[in-house]
């Protein structure tokens, strides 16, 4: 099995995410992994652990610290390492797609993982666009995928708990909402040592697509309405929720 | 290139989803602005689907299409759209949807705005609000060329304007079904037992920021207390401190309930689309400027197990 896995570098919803001029100011915010691809990353290592083969792992170096991201994958379970040098933070999901379908349709992989969607997929997501690029089907919400002889076995979510069992032919691309086992920690001192030795493939961006969409503005939403803000000590505001709860009968 | 909008049709157990109601009302609207006609697109057999308000809905009415199938789907729409060449291309940003809207932007170089809130025209061009960053931010973006994807999020438009009595016509698959890669084997459905939590009038949610299993018994008592069941978001689940049955939002269940408590729950698109309805909402987030207090009653920004315990010293 030669597996990729996609990794996306991304802000960090935790933080402020101040806005400068049609973007968010991308300067000033954490890039951290997006968390779904924590997921697809441990339902590649369980593959791999079942039936053999690689894992490669590559992303779209978008701020230059994705040597971060790949020591991380490499201490959990990735054999192989590989960035796309190419310096662009606002790099659109259509930007992304492209430059790794040029490296990864060479590397003739059997399966390619993605997180099922990031927060700042505005444009769609990586991994459909991905398949487009490449000209392999896509499934997404994936929460399981078992390998046999060429076909994968994988469930797909729907709502409300609904889901399906799908049979795949290989190669496909996949987005994966959940591994079928949380993700397995990898520690520091593990990710410091593959840091000093690790040897990370570097390539250049090739091949041009955008989204197509013109930002007009980028804001926090106008809302009409917002949460009437109780202030005050854990204990007063607890005193007041208590309160609030017991005029409407709700305690 | 034609004015056109096409709805691409959303179904579950032979019943078209509000999904695609909400669209083909918002398509209506917007196609009387461009001067062009609703067209409503469902794949698969035996769904009931006359009872949209497009102005003509076509079926591909193949069995080996009953059940989603992202390949077949996938390129249905894609030669649908080649030879309709609409103005506007319509998904639900849904499990299906998002299987379908990035391809088909990929695959014909029409841009996609997934996440839609809105869409509205200005001057002619099309203008769409889209959630970006989890909702922390607004995303006003205008689609450049000839063709746009717009992926509309569950519960964005009311239904009512779509829904109507346009008689469905049957069409054949624009492609061949018999060499497809992906085959549906088989439906899986809901775990049973444990408590029906969209049956509650009261609801205690946890969110990530409970932070370990060993605290969901602070929000058991806290629950027991108020009459209450404990809810969840995706990560608590996923993390298998809660089972899948306590889920609310996307993937999860809708609920809506008299009380809807949140402790620690960020209020992302995908978990709204399951309780943006409940009747009181009160949400409680360390971060001031969390999603949720956008859409809560009440707030509060504090520490969860703080409130928590001092909430069941007073209970
Ligand atoms: C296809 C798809 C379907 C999905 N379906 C669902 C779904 O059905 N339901 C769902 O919920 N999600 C769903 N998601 C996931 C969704 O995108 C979010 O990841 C999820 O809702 C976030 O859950 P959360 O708010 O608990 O976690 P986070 O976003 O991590 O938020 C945790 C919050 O807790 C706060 N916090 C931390 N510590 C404390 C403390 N001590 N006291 C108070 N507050 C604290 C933080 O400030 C933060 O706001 C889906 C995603 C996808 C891609
Ligand atoms: N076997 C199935 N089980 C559950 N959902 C399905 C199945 N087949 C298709 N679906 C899709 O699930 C979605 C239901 O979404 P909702 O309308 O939000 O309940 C629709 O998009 C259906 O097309």
């Amino acid at each position: 099995m030669n597996i990729v896995v996609v990794l996306k570098h991304i802000p960090s919803v935790a933080d402020e995410l101040p806005v400068r001029g049609n973007q968010v100011d991308f300067d000033s915010v954490d890039f951290v992994l997006n968390e779904w691809d924590e997921q697809s990353l441990e339902q590649a290592a369980l593959i791999k652990e079942a039936l053999g083969g690689t894992v490669t792992a590559i992303g779209v170096d978008v701020i230059g610290e994705l040597d971060n991201l790949l020591h991380l994958a490499l201490a959990k379970g990735a054999d192989r390492a590989v960035k796309i040098a190419a310096d662009d933070a606002g790099a659109d999901s259509h930007r992304q797609a492209k430059w790794l379908s040029e490296a990864i349709r060479p590397m003739a992989p059997d399966l390619v993982l993605v997180g099922v969607q990031a927060s700042n997929d505005i444009d769609g997501q990586l991994g459909p666009l991905l398949a487009a690029y490449l000209d392999l089907p896509y499934i997404g919400v994936v929460s399981s995928i078992e390998v046999q002889d060429g076909t994968a076995l994988m469930n797909k979510e729907f709502a409300g708990g609904f889901g399906a069992r799908y049979s795949v032919r290989l190669p496909f691309v996949a987005g994966v909402q959940v591994a079928p086992k949380p993700p397995r920690y990898a520690p520091v001192s593990k990710i410091r040592q593959i840091a000093q030795t690790a040897k990370i493939e570097v390539l250049e961006p090739s091949g041009e697509a955008d989204s197509g969409l013109v930002f007009r503005k980028v804001a926090p939403p106008v809302v009409s309405g917002h949460a009437e803000m109780i202030e005050g000590s854990p204990k007063e505001i607890a005193a007041r929720l208590v309160a609030l709860l017991k005029e409407r009968g709700l305690a | 290139m034609s004015k056109d909008i096409l709805v691409v049709a959303e179904h579950f157990n032979g019943k078209i989803a509000d999904v695609t109601f909400e669209m083909v009302g918002k398509a209506r609207e917007l196609a009387a602005g461009l001067g062009g006609k609703v067209v409503a697109l469902v794949i698969g057999a035996g769904v009931e689907a006359n009872d949209l308000a497009s102005d003509a809905t076509l079926q591909v009415n193949e069995p080996a299409l009953t059940e989603f199938n992202p390949e077949a789907y996938a390129r249905i729409v894609e030669a649908v759209v080649q030879e309709q060449a609409p103005r506007l291309v319509m998904f639900g940003w849904t499990s299906m949807g998002m299987d379908l809207a990035a391809w088909l932007s990929g695959r014909t170089g029409a841009p996609c705005a997934a996440y839609v809130r809105d869409l509205r025209l200005e001057n002619g061009g099309l203008v769409i609000s889209c959630q970006a960053y989890n909702g922390k931010l607004i995303a006003e973006v205008e689609p450049q060329g000839e063709m746009t994807i717009a992926a509309c999020l569950a519960g964005s438009f009311p239904t009512e304007a779509g829904r109507g009595a346009t008689a469905a016509t049957s069409i054949p698959s624009p492609i061949a079904l018999d060499s497809l890669r992906v085959r549906f084997v088989e439906a899986i459905q809901p775990p049973p037992g444990d408590v029906d939590i969209t049956t509650q009038a009261k609801l205690v949610a946890v969110g990530r920021g409970i932070g370990g299993k060993e605290n969901i018994e602070l929000a058991e008592e806290l629950a027991e207390k108020l009459g209450a069941v404990v809810a969840a978001s995706r990560p608590v689940v996923d993390a298998g401190w809660l089972p899948r049955t306590r889920q609310v939002g996307k993937s999860g269940l809708k609920v809506k309930p008299k009380l809807y408590l949140m402790l620690g729950i960020s209020g992302a698109p995908e978990h709204l689309e399951g309780m943006k309805d409940a009747e009181l909402i009160i949400a409680i987030n360390t971060d001031k400027k969390a999603p949720i207090f956008n859409v809560a009653h009440y707030g509060a920004t504090a520490d969860l197990f703080e409130v928590a315990e001092a909430m069941l010293e007073l209970l």
